[in-house]
């Protein structure tokens, strides 16, 4: 079993929804961020979403591009964010670890070389943006034959003919982008979202995590309440912008944690 | 792909959107279904006579299309070689060619019911003519530009405002059409129910690179039919500016599958193709990637991350180029030369005195490339160069550039 489907499975088991985060891969530096991934299990995080740098992340608000610029200018590449996560395994060996970014870094690398790269450094997932299911015999087809998930985003545009598209060669989990709009944004109400998780649900068996806008304890309460999990991105992304230590990152994303798991 | 396999050079792209290995749909899954709207409106607008009948007429009464195909005598005279013709592309409204593929797309925005219009611009001339076919049809316009290039193209910034639309400076990145474009996008995934995002040039998630070059294929087909009845045969020589790569896809499409025709494209060489890459010749500086919808050349480090690029002219300053220029380059069927900004300068400046034609910096890189070839050329050899643009909103770069102070 993967790392992702045990996770899920540990969590049913003990009636929980997963509190998955995403930090930028080497922001502000790679010691700092290797600090704060290093403790994010134990502030609550069930999935890491580990964002690879990229120099235009067309769908990401100001918070992650700041992020990701800080990352870069502090020289960090495709082969340090996979160091990253081959240090982050030494210590633990049950945390599903989802590379979260753009084509380009993972073509320039070479597919075969980077499924290979990744499946070493203990990479379990991959999200990559801009890879809709149109082009899955670039990535996404290589990734599943390598034994790495690929996960895909379902936004509130995938209609009901679209869906069966979109879930086709998704493995690992559903993300659902709760609004129309980049990383960062207003959040959807629990309200809203609630309906367009039951119908991906009946379309699919995999887990349904629910991310975009979520900054408090109490959002993400809601939100996981209605799904299978939900995803906070920005909000600490924004913390860590702001040049809080790693201990008071950590400390708050304890609070989402158990707002989260409170569902 | 062997070339004796290939029938026909026109046929491109393929269901998938790709030219060769070139092209695609690399974009979010919200988007995703608003290009396949746009794919599925595209195809029955192209065979629907209507529509063709609306853009006729909007092209002559509105554009001032045809444009003239002109023998520039003085400058055939200078270089004493091939007969120059100037395809006056600069003449239509609003300086550029830029206007020809904006009316395709507003009338497919009509069709569509969308009524707030985004757009990128580099040098502001796609900003323009977006902002005036907007302003003719009432609908809300906004303009996404590198705060870079608000600096450097003023004039056109004010134009864009005349015309009613909002200019908004892009400060991410380093400022310039690149990250316009990225802030177009994220408006688009923002405002996905009544926006349609009309992308200036050949690049981009298809369907954009296949569209955008119908709509600039007039240039191509005016000059096929003007070169006929100029001189009774085809042209030998085809020579274009590309920074996106519009213009010169406009006028080299019609051509693609006639053997005898040579078809040039002209990058721009900034302070030259180096290692600095104070340059923006994708395709002699860089290499194949993924970047704003499409697989093309581009300029990018060795780890993927895309680079800047540099020219002194902002609508040539792109890190990528159409994904239709890179399969023609790789395939051989168009050359792909490069100009320095200093080598454009004295073009311009030739332009200006020989001709009275002040061109845009864009076609001043292409005129420098005629300046080169010209000359060994023999005096039958029938030489089109695409003039697309005017160079009203450039005089003050070039004054700059020859140490004049203008007010």
């Amino acid at each position: 079993m993967s790392r992702i489907a045990a996770k899920f499975a540990t969590l049913n088991a003990s009636g929980k929804k997963a509190f998955v985060t995403y930090i930028m891969a080497g922001d502000p530096d790679y010691e700092t961020s290797l600090e704060i991934m290093m403790g994010l299990p134990g502030a609550g995080v069930d999935i890491i979403e580990l964002g690879l740098p990229f120099t235009d992340p067309m769908a990401d608000g100001p918070t992650i591009q700041l992020a990701g610029q800080r990352a870069l200018d502090n020289g960090m590449t495709l082969n340090r964010t996979l160091d990253m996560a081959r240090h982050f395994r030494k210590t633990d060996n049950t945390t599903p670890i989802v590379l979260m970014g753009y084509y380009n870094p993972i073509y320039s690398h070479g597919v075969e070389q980077f499924l290979a790269d990744a499946k070493d450094a203990g990479i379990d997932g991959l999200i990559v943006v801009d890879l809709p299911p149109e082009e899955d015999t670039e990535l996404c087809l290589p990734a599943l034959a390598a034994g790495i998930d690929f996960i895909r985003l379902a936004t509130p545009t995938t209609d009901d003919h679209r869906l069966p598209t979109v879930l086709q060669n998704t493995s690992g989990f559903v993300y659902y982008v709760s609004i129309t709009g980049i990383t960062g944004a207003a959040a959807a109400e629990a309200d809203n979202v609630g309906p367009e998780v039951a119908r991906i649900k009946s379309a699919t068996d995999l887990p349904i995590v629910v991310g975009f806008g979520i900054r408090t304890p109490e959002r993400a309460r809601d939100i996981a309440a209605i799904s299978d999990g939900c995803v906070v991105g920005s909000a600490i992304v924004s913390e860590i912008g702001e040049g809080k230590s790693p201990a008071d990152v950590l400390s708050f994303v304890e609070s989402l944690a158990s707002g989260a798991h409170s569902a | 792909m062997p070339e004796d396999l290939i029938n026909s050079f026109m046929t491109g792209p393929d269901e998938n959107g790709r030219f060769g290995d070139f092209g695609g749909r690399f974009v979010s899954e919200t988007l995703m279904p608003l290009i396949l709207a746009l794919e599925a409106q595209y195809e029955t607008a192209k065979t629907d006579q209507t529509f063709w009948d609306e853009m006729d007429f909007l092209w002559k009464h509105y554009v001032g299309r045809p444009s003239p195909l002109y023998f520039a005598e003085r400058l055939t005279n200078h270089f004493g070689g091939a007969k120059i013709y100037l395809k006056r592309d600069e003449l239509n409204h609003t300086g550029a060619h830029k206007i020809n593929n904006v009316l395709g797309q507003i009338i497919l925005a009509r069709r569509m019911g969308k009524t707030r219009i985004i757009a990128e611009t580099g040098a502001g001339q796609h900003g323009v003519a977006t902002a005036t076919v907007c302003a003719k049809f009432g609908l809300k316009c906004v303009v996404y530009m590198g705060a870079h290039d608000v600096e450097r193209q003023k004039p056109n910034v004010f134009r864009m405002r005349l015309l009613g639309a909002e200019v908004v400076p892009v400060t991410s990145g380093r400022g310039t059409l690149k990250d316009a474009m990225n802030d177009a996008l994220r408006d688009w995934v923002t405002n996905v129910h009544d926006t349609f995002y009309c992308i200036g040039t050949v690049a981009g998630p298809h369907p954009y690179p296949a569209m955008v070059r119908d709509f600039q294929s007039i240039i191509g087909k005016e000059t096929r039919e003007q070169m006929q009845e100029a001189e009774g045969r085809l042209p030998d020589t085809l020579i274009a500016a590309i920074g996106g790569g519009s213009n010169a896809m406009g006028l080299f499409y019609p051509f693609l599958d006639d053997p005898s025709v040579n078809i040039i494209g002209v990058e721009a060489g900034g302070k030259g193709v180096n290692d600095q890459m104070e340059h923006c010749a994708s395709l002699t500086g860089g290499r194949p990637g993924v970047l704003h919808g499409n697989r093309t050349f581009l300029l990018q480090d060795g780890d993927g991350q895309i680079l800047e690029g540099y020219s002194i002219s902002a609508g040539l300053d792109y890190p990528g180029i159409g994904p239709e220029h890179s399969w023609l380059h790789e395939i051989g069927r168009a050359k792909y030369v490069s100009i320095t900004d200093q080598e454009a300068l004295a073009a311009f400046q030739l332009s200006c005195e020989t001709e009275g034609i002040i061109p845009a910096l864009e076609p001043s890189h292409a005129l420098a490339h005629v300046a080169k070839i010209a000359p060994d050329l023999p005096a039958d050899h029938l030489l089109v160069m695409n003039m697309c643009g005017r160079g009203d909103k450039d005089i003050f770069t070039v004054a700059g550039h020859l140490g004049v102070e203008m007010g």
